[in-house]
């Protein structure tokens, strides 16, 4: 009886065996994998769906690479650190691809590089923004610009053109990006002989923020700096719309997401922030073509985290393409000497550093949408 | 952390002070908070109250019963007052359920059985709400009659403030007569008191425990919903926070007393705010602060501020 359990679970195993030898090989012989890792759910998962999006109609508009198909292998990393990690490893270790696309944060973007890095395959980041995600790694890249240009573009926005003089902050401290920028800000703001008049803080995740708005209102400031997510975003303007704060709110790329508006409600009227792409002040070819088949396959406007994700995938495959092979090192230079990439969000270039050279759009939310203000180029 | 490497944010320190409007308004905040966080401690005081056990999945509860207000009012087109009342009862049911499908069959097992399987019906709901509602956020609707504003000076006061006020006096008032004064808030007591006595005594116990995971789903949803028009946003993972929090504040109060819990959540949600009035610069420990509260107590009066001897 135990022997007739043993066999039958062995030619069951060796049945499943031989099923996933025949299924892997047929298929890792004419595609080129390349594995993405995005916040499909969780606190951001708005910038994931967004980005994946985004990447998917990249795909459609480019599905193919040195004459393969593109196997766009998609692994959530939840919102979280830990899993942004196992995402990368996973991607690296069991499918095998060939560079990855991800993440939309900057935190957890460097929880999984340095797998990438001793691994050796490339991972290119649609948005995030915080130098230290490139810093001495030679694998990591990004097609979006850094925050100390952001922290100093709004500081400047905020002096010169809103002509506040005491700014407060709130920060999310659990996040390097938020408490990074907000540093950026702050120290061209002290530089230009603005005073910051109050800094709080908050964590992802808080819902209830009258306690710092409290006190910020009695510390009494021109302008609220806050360099944080769109969820905390949205529930600071109402709390603080319920509070009486009557002074604009000054905000980063983080906050261009539709919730921003629909959590946000009349609160968000005026709200100004720092962002990648605005398709009103699209230019290239490139941009005009994706934006009609995303919006014609999505039924809703192209924005940042859509755009910022087909870049990604736009400037990985123009790279594998001119390295003319997958192996990770040969991508790497290729990502790093590309030179005037007609992108959707602009025209790029990445250096050796890893970072994207190009240009930043300010936006305001007028009459429940997102408008387009201007372009700042660096 | 650690800003640009070595340099972290520096602490800003200003002279501030802190008047008489400022401080009611904080005031405000907390008792506001509080009245939330009592709310749905009520439920997890109940249940552990009776069949010792900590219903982790209680904050779940409750963000189900938010997303069933929000679909009532959106697939259903209910009436924002309708399909609340929808949601209670709806969660209600789901309360009965989850006992009856979780938590009955591991009944007469090891209590830390129960306990696991109470993490598991916890992420059991959180993942199947990412399943079916997806993982954005959705905003929550305030109705009018909510969505006031009261000015006194510098101090302002929501509509919503006094609302939450209200309702949690109302609700707590109901679920204290019951149990203290009904034949089946004495069977409640009974079994908390000694289940198998009471069984002999030929009390149904299922049928009470049943009872009880009703109330206190209820009472978690209507806090729930209360809780997502104060901060309209809701998501799958909306509850594991609150559901922390009013962890901490039964636990404060002195679990399984629910005079207890509803002291707690408001002590705790003074606290929290107090703290970040006084020290804003410290906000963002505010978690922190609560947990270790938690701590404090477990270590030197885990009956909690309200509790009775443990019988054993």
């Amino acid at each position: 009886m135990k022997a007739k359990k043993v066999v039958t679970a062995f030619v069951i195993l060796s049945f499943l065996a031989v099923l996933t030898v025949v299924l892997c090989c047929s298929k890792s012989s004419d595609t080129v994998k390349i594995g993405v890792f995005l916040p499909m759910t969780g606190g951001v998962a708005s910038y994931g769906q967004m980005e994946w999006a985004g990447i998917m109609t990249a795909n459609e508009i480019k599905p193919t690479v040195l004459g393969k198909k593109v196997e766009l292998i998609l692994v959530d990393e939840k919102s979280d650190k830990i899993e942004a990690a196992n995402a990368v490893s996973r991607l690296i270790k069991k499918e095998k691809v060939v560079a990855i696309i991800g993440t939309a944060t900057s935190g957890n973007t460097m929880a999984g590089a340095s797998i990438a890095e001793e691994a050796k395959v490339p991972i290119i980041s649609p948005t995030a923004t915080d130098p230290r995600v490139t810093q001495n790694r030679k694998y990591i890249f990004r097609v979006c610009f850094i925050d100390p240009f952001q922290g100093s573009v709004a500081a400047k926005y905020a002096f010169e053109n809103l002509k506040a003089r005491r700014a407060a902050l709130l920060i999310d401290q659990a996040q390097d990006y938020c408490v990074d920028l907000a540093n950026f800000f702050k120290q061209d703001f002290v530089r230009m002989g603005g005073s910051i008049v109050s800094s709080t803080f908050c964590q992802s995740g808080d819902q209830d923020f009258t306690a710092q708005l409290s006190a910020i209102k009695a510390s009494k400031p021109d302008i609220l700096y806050l360099p944080n997510y769109y969820t905390e975003d949205a529930l600071v303007c109402k709390q603080a719309a319920e509070l009486g704060l009557k002074f604009p709110i000054l905000s980063a790329d983080g906050a261009q997401a539709p919730e921003l508006i629909s959590i946000g409600g009349t609160s968000v009227e005026g709200f100004i922030f720092t962002g990648h792409f605005a398709k009103e002040g699209a230019t290239t070819a490139l941009a005009k073509q994706y934006i009609q088949s995303y919006e014609s396959k999505n039924k809703t406007d192209a924005s940042g985290f859509d755009a910022l994700g087909a870049d990604a995938y736009f400037v990985l495959v123009d790279a594998i393409e001119r390295a003319k092979s997958t192996e990770g090192p040969k991508i790497r230079e290729a990502l790093a000497s590309t030179k005037d990439f007609a992108g959707v969000s602009g025209v790029l270039n990445i250096g050796e550093d890893g970072n994207a050279k190009k240009g930043m759009v300010m936006l305001h939310v007028k009459e429940g949408k997102f408008r387009y203000l201007t372009t700042i180029n660096p | 952390m650690g800003a640009i490497s070595e340099s972290p944010l520096p602490f800003i320190f200003q002279d501030r002070i802190i008047d008489t409007a400022a401080f009611t308004q904080q005031l405000i905040n907390g008792v506001s908070l509080g009245c939330l966080y009592g709310l749905i401690a009520i439920g997890y005081t109940m249940v552990y109250g009776i069949l010792r056990l900590i219903n982790f999945a209680h904050g779940d509860v409750m963000m189900v019963g938010c997303y069933f207000a929000f679909y009532g009012m959106l697939l259903f087109t209910l009436p924002w007052w309708a399909s609340f009342l929808v949601a209670i009862l709806l969660t209600a049911l789901l309360g009965v359920l989850i006992d009856r499908g979780a938590y009955r069959p591991v009944r007469n097992a090891p209590r830390i059985s129960a306990l696991i399987t109470a993490i598991g019906v916890s992420f059991l709901l959180e993942n199947l709400g990412l399943v079916l509602f997806g993982g954005r956020p959705k905003a929550f609707y305030r109705p009018e009659i909510f969505s006031g504003i009261h000015t006194f000076g510098e101090v302002r006061v929501l509509d919503l403030h006094v609302w939450t006020a209200l309702l949690t006096l109302l609700i707590f008032t109901f679920i204290y007569q019951i149990i203290y004064k009904t034949r089946i808030g004495r069977a409640m007591r009974c079994i908390a008191h000694d289940m198998e006595t009471t069984r002999l005594m030929g009390v149904d116990l299922n049928r009470i425990i049943a009872f009880t995971f009703a109330i206190g789903s209820a009472a978690a949803a209507a806090g729930g919903i209360m809780w997502a028009m104060r901060y309209p946003q809701i998501n799958p993972l909306m509850g594991i926070l609150p559901g922390l929090k009013a962890f901490v504040a039964a636990v404060l109060g002195g679990i399984g007393n629910v005079s207890g819990a509803m002291l707690g959540g408001l002590l705790l949600g003074l606290i929290e705010i107090l703290l970040v009035a006084a020290r804003p610069d410290l906000a963002g420990y505010r978690d922190a602060l609560a947990f270790g509260i938690l701590i404090l107590i477990l270590l030197f009066r885990p009956t909690g501020l309200m509790g009775e001897r443990l019988p054993e």
